[in-house]
């Protein structure tokens, strides 16, 4: 029943067991309802960075494009490669193969870290090479949203550590595996947005 | 058959053991609702008592010294602050939005419990962050509630070191705060109603706080992220929002920044503030006016449908608040535009709030005096609105009382009379016991006379061109001696109204211990709280299985059925007497 109907029907004139499949919430788990609800906010927060920062170069003349280290480039592989590890780690935890499940978690979790460093050398070239946080906002934006999406995967390798520990432990872990897979493409769709933001100014 | 598999699932339940983790670290909603509230109140006292501080300079200036103009702006800017954020969006979400929405949607309790839980705590943090900067160096902000730079953070506005930081870091808190309520609130409304609870059964109550979260969800990043990069240019001299300027003398590390960035910012946030608090209320008052006027609420799908397009609208309406900002023409006739097309949907509610009024059996006790008295106020503030909304008029009128008139009134006193209707009416659910009906009314009478004669006069101070944020007009040849009789009077009001809410606060103590029981449902009302097996309700609500649900919330005075209400849990051939459906489909609403 689509959302248009259900919010056209008229409660008052049915009253009665509206029967099984009448309504009932998205079939889907809590936790994945929950972690969807969490990537629209995360979406509006870095979408209202991209405003400001768009808006920070329309309203005044003081912007100098920062330039951007190659590295970033890498980084971005090495982001698509947890991603696609996270993926193997799903298909692994619907087969049952905990050893491949343990496997690709490691690597996927390794990558992220890869990443997480590779944006770290990346600010590191820039501050040697003179550009300070504080000397032009287009430096200010590129340190904070670059900062602000590593957080974001910081708190998804949070998630990622409960994991391992349980999946060591025996526990199941698919619905897990499931989540960090959906939050990991999910940061990853954002940073190429973020990138691609960075590149084009 | 998945929906079955969702209705009957299992939810794990923890059966608290000790006090400790029975009232302090709980997980149940209806615990950490009143923890929500309570914090709430005591925040809300400290606001009150700020406004108390303004009005007595206000009336009798430089009389007082415990007030001078650094202490006024600071007054100033924690009264709104609290208020808005730390009082009504806490106690209408974190508050009734936990206590209401697993009860109302027959849930067990909030899908996520434990995050259910550090919501409330970091709240908690962040009022303790809030209240820590009265006491650091040079104490709280001053600059005013919408902390515009560059002036929140020059030297010679109030806190502008330890205060301003303090505040943007207790609103980060409070963010994230709300962000872990609100992923519950959504969650638990889409995921865990009861059988048969469908969408369009639902209360107008989670109606409102529903849409209100998801507002709250899309909006508050916007503070956040304007938060974040203020203190960047307090902490590291960033240059976001911070221009070029001479500051005591010196010219200031800064360059560039753009504050209207900052009020774009923070108005796409701080316009939607205003549904967040708006709405719950509407949804609330609208199930509270429907009960005690034993009348089905007229028009619940145009209510549910106001709810949704006033959420919606409301995102496109912030820079009614810039209009003076200097910007392009066209954009103020844009928004003027949505502004008044907000004023359509709104308008549906308020008539459908009278008609269900009209020639209900209304029951005249002190939650529908309140829910009354809200209908008054807010169409008021809602009028005076059309004139802020309107660019030519607003020239004129912003930043003087009229502006301090008209949001006190619609979002100041409007939805607290919301929050007093529903103490009054739950209360008896939280408690088991009823409120004094005596002191109710008394406590109704003098808030809402009282209340107007404070914001009423405000208006005509408003025309004459009183500026607000004054700490003192001195011999101004515009102000005439009118004026200041006016705000001795404004102010005599404002002691009464803020005294008589110590006998509120004296009839929930009371009537805690003393309160007339209440029973299960006082109200004969139809929804499912006031089903619960047990009142106050035990942990996990519903004992051992889960209600479902036949019908409506609205099922008041249906003709031929034996009471003038039916639970939403009865079906339908117990509502007649006899044991065939006959006549439970038939007329009586429209
Ligand atoms: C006890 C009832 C209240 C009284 C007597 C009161 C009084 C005041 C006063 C005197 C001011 C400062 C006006 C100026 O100098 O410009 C003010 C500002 C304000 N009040 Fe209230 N108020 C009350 C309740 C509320 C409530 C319930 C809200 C919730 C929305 C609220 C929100 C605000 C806001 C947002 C400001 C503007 C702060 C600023 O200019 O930065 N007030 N109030
Ligand atoms: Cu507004």
């Amino acid at each position: 029943m689509s959302l248009i109907r259900k919010l056209r029907s008229k409660p008052w004139e049915t009253p009665g067991f509206p029967g099984p499949d009448t309504d009932g919430g998205v079939l889907l788990p809590d936790k994945k309802v929950g972690l969807w609800v969490f990537i629209v906010v995360m979406a509006s927060v870095f979408g209202l960075f991209t405003v400001a920062y768009n808006m920070r170069i329309e309203l005044a003349t003081d912007w100098i494009a920062i330039p951007k280290p190659p590295v970033l480039w890498l980084n971005t592989a090495i982001l698509v490669l947890a991603s696609v590890a996270f993926e193997r780690a799903k298909a692994a935890v619907h087969k049952k193969l905990t050893g491949d499940v343990k496997l690709w978690l490691v690597v996927g979790g390794a990558f992220t870290i890869g990443f997480l460093l590779g944006q770290y050398i990346a600010w590191q070239q820039l501050l040697a090479s003179g550009y300070a946080l504080s000397d032009n906002p287009a430096n200010a934006f590129f340190y904070l949203i670059t900062g602000m999406h590593g957080l974001h995967l910081i708190g998804g390798l949070w998630v990622w550590s409960r994991t391992m520990l349980r999946v060591w432990q025996g526990f199941e872990v698919t619905l897990s595996v499931e989540l960090c897979t959906t939050y990991w493409h999910a940061l990853l769709l954002i940073w190429i947005v973020l990138f691609g933001l960075l590149l084009s100014t | 058959m998945a929906y079955v598999a969702i209705a009957d699932r299992q939810q794990e339940l923890h059966d608290p053991q000790s006090f400790l983790t029975k009232y302090v670290w709980s997980q149940d909603h209806k615990v950490i609702a009143i923890q929500y509230a309570l914090t709430a109140f005591a925040v809300g006292i400290v606001a009150v008592i700020l406004s108390n501080m303004m009005r007595l300079q206000l009336a009798w200036p430089n009389e007082f010294a415990f007030i001078d103009p650094q202490t006024y702006y600071q007054s100033i800017t924690m009264h709104g602050m609290i208020m808005v954020i730390y009082l009504l969006t806490a106690l209408f979400l974190g508050g009734f939005g936990n206590y209401l929405i697993p009860l109302m949607c027959g849930a067990r309790d909030m899908v996520f419990p434990f995050m259910n839980m550090l919501s409330y705590w970091v709240y908690l943090l962040s009022v303790v962050i809030l209240m820590s900067s009265f006491l650091v160096p040079g104490g709280p902000t001053g600059a005013g509630w919408t902390l515009y730079p560059p002036q929140a953070l020059l030297e010679g506005t109030p806190g502008s070191n330890w205060g301003i930081i303090l505040m943007l870091v207790s609103l980060v808190f409070f963010i994230v705060a709300f962000t872990m309520g609100g992923l519950n609130y959504v969650t638990t409304v889409l995921q865990a109603r009861c059988r048969g609870m469908t969408l369009m059964r639902l209360p107008l109550s989670v109606w409102g706080i529903f849409m209100a979260t998801v507002i709250g969800l899309l909006v508050f990043p916007a503070l956040l992220v304007s938060g974040i990069m203020m203190t960047f240019d307090k902490l590291f001299a960033t240059s976001f929002f911070m221009p070029a300027l001479i500051s005591m003398g010196e010219s200031a590390d800064y360059s560039g920044g753009s504050p209207i960035l900052f009020q774009h910012l923070f108005w796409f946030f701080g316009h939607p503030e205003v549904y967040i608090v708006a709405l719950p209320a509407f949804g609330v008052v609208s199930d509270i006016i429907s009960t005690h006027s034993r009348k089905n609420i007229f028009g619940y799908r145009m209510m549910v449908w106001a709810i949704v397009l006033i959420g919606g609208l409301s995102l496109i309406v912030w820079a009614h608040h810039m209009y003076v900002s200097g910007m392009n023409p066209y954009f103020g006739f844009f928004f003027a535009t949505t502004t008044l097309l907000i004023a359509v949907p709104t308008a549906i509610k308020v008539y459908n709030w009278v008609l269900t009024l009209w020639r209900g059996n209304i029951r005249l006790n002190v939650p529908m005096l309140f829910a009354i008295g809200f209908i008054f106020t807010f169409t008021h503030g809602g009028l005076t609105g059309l004139f802020l909304g309107n660019v030519a008029t607003d020239a004129t009128l912003t930043d003087t009382y009229f502006v301090v008139a008209h949001f006190h009134m619609v979002m100041g006193v409007a939805p607290l009379l919301v929050v007093m209707a529903s103490i009054y009416h739950w209360y008896p659910k939280v408690t088991g016991r009823m409120l004094n009906e005596k002191l109710g009314k008394l406590h109704f009478w003098v808030t809402f006379l009282g209340t107007y004669s404070i914001y009423l006069p405000m208006h005509y101070l408003g025309f004459l061109g009183i500026p607000r944020r004054y700490y003192a007009y001195g011999e101004t040849d515009f102000i005439p001696n009118s004026a200041v009789d006016v705000n001795i009077s404004i102010t005599i009001a404002t002691l009464i109204v803020s005294t008589i809410q110590l006998v509120f606060l004296f009839n929930l103590a009371y009537s805690y211990f003393r309160g007339k029981k209440a029973g299960p449902n006082p109200w004969e009302a139809t929804t499912l709280e006031w089903q619960t097996p047990d009142t106050p309700p035990q942990h996990g609500n519903w004992g051992p299985e889960l209600p479902t649900v036949y019908r409506w919330a609205f099922d008041y005075s249906v003709p031929g059925a034996v009471n003038d209400y039916i639970p939403q849990n009865q079906p339908s051939d117990e509502t007649t007497g006899d044991a065939h459906e006959t006549s439970d489909t038939g007329g009586g609403h429209q």
